[in-house]
């Protein structure tokens, strides 16, 4: 009887095992897949053309996605003037001013905002903006991306500045230091890998959205005009030059979708550096 | 006439009060710093921690409060300077007079009364991402809008010197203060304390965390200090607070598990000669 139990314990144990790794594997094969695809397929039609040459009408030879390649910067900066101090002071007000009931509240809402659907929130900058000023603009494809923004950054800034250890705090209140004076000269400097780190990732999240900039950037071949007029971005391109029927441009979306891989992997690396050095 | 009514009325709501009555009448024109606490009682939350304690502090002595563990000396010394509000749901009765006036009066900012009343914590606590200069000069940097380089360069060096660091640290200011040991850190926390030049200084078991070497040193520090500053130590420590004080508070985990003041006197009166039967069981080892 004894036998048999163990024997059943000990095949439940490798089954289990088994199982689990084999999950792992095939989340990292799914990975691999995809890293390698588009590098595979993206990085032969990546070139300095590529990056410097603006988009040719169908059946001309060559061009690039120089002007959505600007235009991707100019979102995600744009997006990051309008979302970094409204996270950053989000995020801080939860850690150090918010009591308890508040704090619950407002990570709730965060939380729910972080959840909302990409594409919504597309929408959202669609009524709120678009429609009352009657143009596509790249100021409103900036707000949408930086409502997507502002949790992901409220929300670590809020993490990293609750590791700096309380006895900070006191360190600096019985100085006779203001609460807001020690925040920003103490606590703030002492997370600051861990916020710089959050903000990474935010803009990490927002370069290859597309969804939101459907109904806000819309797209457009001439670069950057003016924060109210449309505006090209590289996950847009990438998604018209993708659905289209000629050859050239679906490989111009290889080396588009080469481009952001490297740019969201670039930055993911970045983000672990960081966080390594400042926990060692 | 009105007026008269007036201000019979307004001496009689400040003597309800009870806490702005002026003391320390006797003492020399210009002593500033006279610290008394009179029936003190903290809690945290609902859970009463000190109970009803007075005690009026000697200036430019060393005052240690001893008790066991749990006494409740580490909240009594933060009521002193309005620290106990910062931790979660801190709250007081009684007043702590400082100067004659109630520092829990409405009017009064806990700021300020923090800036007269400096404090050293149990844990070294320099601030890890600013170099030594920087930590010495984060009082006043931070209580400013802007300051002079060589003010604070003189206020830095004062500060060390004060607090016997100097010759250790000179060649490295811009270094970080966490690459200090403990001991020295702890002195770096002292000459922070210092630089903004309070009245009194409170050390919560400074020395609970360091070797013999660095705590004599804090202990040598202390008694120069004492010349200039009123310091109020709390250690769980009694040979320290033998060695160290002029006054000795002892305090006692009572029957409701709130501490309460058991014994106050000279240091030398109460070790050699302790009045309460529970002093007496305490410094010769019996419990605690």
């Amino acid at each position: 009887m004894a036998d048999i139990g163990y024997l059943r314990r000990k095949w439940f144990d490798r089954t289990m095992s088994v199982l689990s790794s084999s999950a792992a594997g095939l989340a990292i094969l799914a990975l691999a897949l995809i890293l390698g695809y588009t590098v595979v397929q993206g990085i032969a039609f990546f070139n300095l053309d590529f990056l410097t040459q603006t988009a040719k009408p169908v059946g001309a030879e060559g061009g690039g996605m120089r002007n959505e390649i600007f235009g991707s910067l100019i979102l995600i900066v744009l997006a990051s003037v309008l979302a970094l101090p409204v996270g950053l002071m989000a995020g801080i007000f939860l850690s150090e001013f918010a009591g308890p009931k508040m704090a619950y509240a407002v990570r709730f809402a965060a939380d729910i905002l972080a959840g909302v659907p990409s594409i919504v929130v597309g929408v959202f900058a669609y009524a709120i903006l678009v429609r009352p000023m009657h143009s596509y603009s790249a100021l409103s494809a900036g707000v949408a991306l930086a409502i997507i923004m502002v949790p992901v950054v409220a929300r670590t800034a809020e993490e990293s500045l609750r590791l700096v250890p309380n006895s900070m705090r006191e360190a600096a209140l019985a100085l006779g230091i203001t609460r807001s004076r020690a925040v920003l000269g103490v606590i703030v400097p002492g997370a600051l890998t861990g916020i710089a780190t959050g903000v990474m990732l935010a803009v990490a999240r927002i370069a290859g959205e597309t969804a939101p900039l459907i109904f806000t950037a819309l797209g457009s071949q001439f670069g950057f005009q003016g924060l109210l007029k449309p505006i090209g971005a590289l996950p847009l391109q990438i998604f018209r030059y993708a659905m289209s029927p000629y050859t050239d441009w679906r490989q111009q979306a290889w080396a588009g979708a080469f481009l952001l891989t490297l740019l969201v992997l670039g930055i993911s690396i970045i983000v672990r550096r960081l966080s390594n050095r400042s926990r060692s | 006439m009105e007026k008269k009514t007036g201000a019979i009325i307004q001496d009689m709501v400040n003597e309800g009060s009870s806490c702005n009555v002026t003391a320390g009448s006797g003492l020399p024109e210009g002593t500033r710093g006279i610290l008394e606490v009179s029936n003190l009682s903290a809690w945290y939350g609902k859970t009463l921690a000190v109970k009803d304690v007075s005690l009026a502090i000697q200036t430019q002595a060393i005052t240690a409060i001893i008790g066991p563990s749990g006494c409740g000396k580490s909240t009594l010394i933060r009521c002193l300077n309005r620290m106990h509000e910062v931790s979660h749901g801190g709250r007081v009765s009684g007043c702590v007079r400082l100067d004659g006036r109630d520092i829990y009066a409405r009017d009064v900012d806990p700021v300020v009364i923090r800036r007269r009343i400096g404090m050293v914590f149990q844990k070294p606590s320099p601030f890890p991402t600013m170099s030594i200069f920087d930590n010495v000069a984060a009082g006043l940097r931070l209580t400013r809008l802007w300051s002079r380089k060589w003010e604070l360069a003189e206020v830095v060096e004062r500060g060390l010197k004060q607090a016997a660091l100097w010759d250790e640290v000179k060649d490295k200011l811009d270094q970080s203060g966490a690459s200090l040991s403990g001991g020295q850190q702890q002195r770096l926390c002292i000459a922070r304390a210092l630089a903004v030049e309070p009245e009194i200084l409170l050390l919560d078991e400074p020395c609970s965390a360091l070797d013999p070497v660095a705590t004599l040193k804090i202990e040598d520090l202390m008694r120069t200090l004492v010349k200039d500053y009123t310091i109020i130590i709390v250690t769980h420590n009694m040979q320290q607070a033998a060695r160290v004080s002029d006054m000795a508070a002892f305090m006692m985990m009572g029957d409701d598990k709130a501490g309460g003041l058991v014994e106050y006197g000279t240091t030398n009166q109460l070790f050699t000669n302790p009045k309460d039967k529970r002093t007496e069981d305490y410094i010769t080892g019996r419990f605690g």
